[in-house]
């Protein structure tokens, strides 16, 4: 019976010491509301590190901003840099609870802008990135040499049978890349009574090795596509010309979106940050906000890290190294 | 990583595979016609009805239900009221908040360790639960991982693993011993733990996120939903299963109910609670890759985003340390298990207790001198990039296979004829079947397989993807399915039929087929895009490939369990090799080729869906565009009819002996 006795005192123990942990949990998660608005990553400043959380969409330029953002960081300024892949969406979201301390370039949602930094007011707007992003219809530059008139969307549908592809079935193929980026083409093939169909490759990766190969094979093709991007340097391409933007037709798309028979409009890329890290996050956050380049020195360093196979840890290096006057004004109190 | 739960479920059918297949065949011989005369009654009455009031084709909108409204108006609501609701502030919150502090305080601890500590508690570890051999496996394992330059995300990914293994292990258990105990709740919880284990994983991310933003608690809690059921299962398969003989001595010295399962109950049923750790953890880890689209850290997130930027080979350094943790894992927990029980060997001073001391004595002063002799983290300069030449070598591959092969013609060739010559007709086929139709025929192959319940399941799975106005895309999802299936199955059942025939065969596979079931899916999502070009066909090929272990390994194991005096008997009749596979082994082990079809039938779906990341487009597209836009409207509904394919799928072609042989 003895042994009985012990099995049950030691189990006392263990219900005592869950009953500990627990009420540590609870002392420790702040007595009372859990706020679900300030959570950081369970990685983020390990060992007291002063440290950022950014968040990385899927597409190159994104990464190129977030690795020289997280060089000068951790090297001039001695924070540690967490990053986070998440789709555009959702890092809105995840910026809101502050996850994800900035969004270094979002190419426009007037639905999340609305309901967290008017409404919920989480967010707070960070300016400029200093690029120009733009949507369009991009064929290969060897085929539009070919064939000049190829350029014009009026033009298309006499080429919809070189487009054809075995997934496309009978029609032409137009390429979309991520179902998370903004895109109106299923709309525009319809409304400007295209003979094509809209084939999304699933992912940016997808799309562009799709589009190497078809580069490779000197093959015609027609994507959904997308400047600053540092493909055009390996795979030059002209953007087909569609029915000019007018703010007209930019509002009767916010409007319904399946009604929309125009081009995409040019968008200055936009920095967000979580209104709580504008407050506390210091020199991050002063040296987030005054970070601004160009569409060349984007393209630079996206260039490396996708095409020339550097890290993006590298490839931040070497366009550190070799811009310093432009970098310098971004850090907090050099001004 | 779900083959293994096939594997497990395969160890029972020694004793029983010879008369399960005899009843299977008895039963199969005597009811079909009268099920199928049954069908056609049915049929013919109520199909022109049907015909008449909603006509042929694809499923009458009639019949659907929109559901976009209440489910964008939830989302919305959960959004406005996540940082005020009480639901939130009190429950939600406080558990998001309890995951965040757990998983901190492992990953501080294993980095308070440095890699020193934490390599030598792992090796140690290894060897005092599985032996020297995969001690020296950890050893490397961790050694490599560091090399990689992985090693801080492996700790991150270690950390949230540690933390999800444990609560889908407690979870499981305590539905396991509930199941265990009671046969009422273990009737109950049968269909809840069958339908968690056909569940795709990617179609259940979206509803957490949205609860819990994107970040390591969804990730976490997505992980046990996806981990707890082999643990569940396999707990109350091991108390059911406990030997009567030795119950009734124990009640017969007049113990409680409760020192019985103390004392004998759990005791006996130690091997089926390890196993089941065993799945758990081979499930989360499974995870890691997939949780990542939700934002878990660590390697996952590693992996998501090299592919990012078509970077095969930085993929790879960062899927190499998932695949050596789920070796390593899996080995230490399964040699733990198969070495219960026997005496404990190697000298005195390291055995029990003393072995433990003296193993953490050993951790402490190895991580203690890594500290003393620099940083805790791994040496930077220590690392071996060995992204650039995987590159090379994809690129070396694409270039020379692509396209304009002699002869054979490139891969590109292959994946326009696949998707032409195949996936076209069989898509046009199925979206051109009338619905009554498509209904009948998995009513009929349901119930010829398993029982009326089973085609009432998979009838109401399909007839619930028609009301929610999915049937066009799950129709597109289950050609690209049927298509990879089979494929996976010729090619599966051959090279299973040669590596049963062959002990060397088997053993040069075996770790072949290990990577292929370890490999994060997202890794070769890439490459099959470069070889396939985007559409259908790389998503079939990416499945085929994750596919293809759980069914060689499944086949073998059931041909090498047929009764080998059959076959003796077979040869000494005269009978060619040939002669007696096919008309001895193969009969003999149909149960087993059912389980592979089955388990195929699964994994296939599994990865068909993540194929929407590579222009698979239907149903995996469509929970993508949920995932990527938050759109819940989408994403869920592409979620549910996912479920129902999957239900649908293993209902007709779940075999009623697995049910009884699994007992759980």
């Amino acid at each position: 019976m003895t042994g009985t006795r012990i099995t049950d005192s030691r189990r006392a123990t263990i219900a005592a010491t869950a009953l500990a942990v627990g009420a540590l949990l609870v002392a420790l998660s702040g007595c009372g509301a859990a706020d679900m608005t300030k959570q950081s990553s369970p990685f983020a400043a390990a060992k007291g590190a002063k440290s950022v959380t950014l968040s990385v969409q899927s597409w190159v330029g994104a990464q190129a901003n977030v690795a020289v953002a997280t060089y000068l960081l951790e090297h001039e300024m001695d924070y540690r840099v967490d990053t986070v892949q998440v789709d555009e969406i959702p890092a809105w979201d995840a910026l809101s609870q502050g996850r994800v301390d900035a969004i270094l370039e979002d190419w426009g949602h007037a639905d999340q802008e609305k309901r967290y930094v008017e409404e919920k007011k989480t967010i707070t707007a960070g300016g400029d990135l200093g690029v120009t992003g733009h949507i369009g219809w991009f064929v290969p530059k060897y085929w539009a040499d070919a064939h000049p008139d190829v350029t014009d969307w009026k033009n298309l549908n006499k080429y919809a049978g070189q487009l054809r592809t075995a997934e496309s079935g009978g029609k032409g193929q137009l390429m979309d890349g991520s179902p998370s980026y903004v895109t109106n083409d299923k709309a525009l093939v319809k409304n400007l009574k295209l003979n094509f169909d809209v084939v999304f490759a699933g992912s940016e990766a997808a799309q562009i090795t799709q589009i190497q190969q078809f580069a490779k094979a000197r093959k015609p093709f027609l994507t959904y596509w997308y400047e600053p991007q540092w493909l055009f340097n390996e795979v030059p391409m002209k953007e087909v010309a569609l029915p000019a933007y007018t703010a007209k037709c930019g509002d009767k798309g916010i409007e319904d979106p399946k009604s929309v028979d125009c081009a995409y409009p040019s968008t200055p890329l936009q920095k967000y940050f979580n209104t709580e890290f504008t407050r506390t996050g210091g020199d991050a956050a002063t040296f987030l906000k005054n970070f601004r380049w160009t569409k060349d020195d984007q393209n630079k360093v996206s260039a490396m890290i996708a095409s020339q196979g550097l890290t993006a840890d590298e490839a931040a290096e070497r366009w550190v190294k070799q811009n310093p006057d432009i970098w310098k004004k971004w850090l907090p109190g050099r001004k | 990583m779900t083959a293994t739960t096939a594997d497990s479920a395969g160890t029972g059918t020694p004793r029983s595979a010879k008369d399960g297949a005899e009843r299977l065949r008895a039963a199969l011989l005597h009811r079909w016609p009268g099920k199928l005369l049954v069908l056609a009654v049915v049929a013919a009455v109520l199909v022109p009805v049907a015909n008449a009031h909603w006509g042929s084709g694809l499923w009458p909108g009639a019949l659907t239900v929109d559901v976009s409204r209440p489910l964008g108006d939830v989302s919305d609501w959960i959004i406005d009221n996540r940082d005020t609701h009480p639901l939130f502030l009190y429950f939600l919150g406080y558990l998001s908040n309890a995951v965040i502090i757990a998983v901190r305080a492992v990953y501080l601890l294993l980095l308070a360790l440095g890699w020193t500590g934490v390599t030598a508690a792992a090796t140690l570890v290894a060897w005092r639960v599985a032996g020297p051999r995969i001690a020296l496996t950890a050893l490397i394992s961790f050694l490599v991982s560091g090399l990689l330059g992985m090693w801080v995300p492996t700790m991150q990914t270690l950390a949230l693993m540690v933390v999800a293994v444990v609560v889908s292990a407690v979870v499981g258990a305590v539905l396991g011993l509930a199941g265990g105990l009671s046969d009422r709740l273990f009737r109950l919880l049968r269909p809840v733990l069958d339908t968690m284990q056909v569940l795709p994983a990617f179609a259940y991310l979206l509803p957490v996120v949205l609860v819990f933003g994107i970040g390591v608690p969804a990730a976490l809690l997505a992980t046990v939903v996806y981990a707890a059921p082999p643990m569940a299962r396999l707990t109350a398969l091991g108390l059911r299963g406990a030997d009567a003989g030795v119950l009734e001595a124990v009640t017969s010295l007049g113990s409680t109910a409760r020192q019985r399962l103390i004392t004998a109950r759990l005791p006996l049923a130690r091997k089926e609670i390890l196993l089941g750790l065993n799945q758990t953890i081979m499930m989360a880890l499974s995870m890691a890759v997939i949780a990542s689209l939700i934002g878990a850290a660590g390697l996952g997130d590693r992996v998501y985003q090299a592919l990012a930027s078509v970077d095969v080979g930085g993929a790879l350094a960062a899927a190499v340390p998932i695949v050596l943790l789920a070796v390593v894992m899996d080995r230490t927990t399964a040699a733990a298990g198969a070495r219960l029980g026997s005496e404990p060997s190697g000298p005195r001073a390291v055995r029990g207790r003393r072995g433990w001391a003296l193993a953490v004595a050993v951790t402490a002063v190895v991580a203690v001198a890594g500290r003393l002799a620099g940083s805790t983290l791994w040496p930077n300069g220590a690392t071996i990039a060995i992204a650039r030449p995987v590159n090379d070598f994809k690129g070396w591959m694409v270039d020379h296979l692509y396209s304009g092969v002699p002869v054979v013609g490139g891969t590109a060739d292959w994946a326009a004829h696949f998707t032409s010559w195949v996936l076209d007709p069989l898509r046009d086929g199925l979206t051109g079947l009338p619905w009554w139709g498509a209904l009948l025929i998995v009513a009929a192959l349901a119930w010829l397989i398993g029982t009326w319940q089973t085609a009432l399941t998979a009838v109401l799975a399909l007839c619930a993807i028609g009301v929610l106005g999915m049937w066009k895309p799950s129709m597109d999802t289950l050609s690209q399915v049927l298509a990879a299936l089979a494929v996976t199955l010729v090619v599966g059942f051959g090279i299973g039929v040669l590596a049963a025939g062959s002990r060397r065969t088997e053993a040069v596979l075996r770790p072949v087929l290990d990577v292929m079931q370890t490999m994060p899916q997202f890794v070769y999502l890439i490459p099959v895009v470069a070889l396939f070009a985007v559409g259908r066909a790389p998503a079939a090929a990416a499945a085929v490939v994750y596919a293809l272990p759980a069914v060689i390994r499944i086949t073998t194991q059931g041909l090498r369990q047929v009764d080998p005096a059959a076959v003796e008997a077979a040869r000494s009749l005269g009978a060619t090799r040939w002669q007696t596979l096919r008309q001895v082994q193969l009969p003999l082990a149909r149960p087993a080729l059912l389980l592979a079809v089955n388990q195929g039938v699964v994994l296939v779906l599994a990865v068909v869906i993540i194929g929407g990341l590579v222009g698979g487009g239907a149903l995996g597209y469509d929970v993508v565009t949920g995932l990527a836009t938050g759109d819940l409207a989408v994403g869920l509904v592409a979620g549910v009819a996912i479920v129902c394919l999957g239900l649908m799928l293993d209902r007709v072609t779940q075999p009623t002996e697995r049910r009884t042989r699994k007992g759980a």
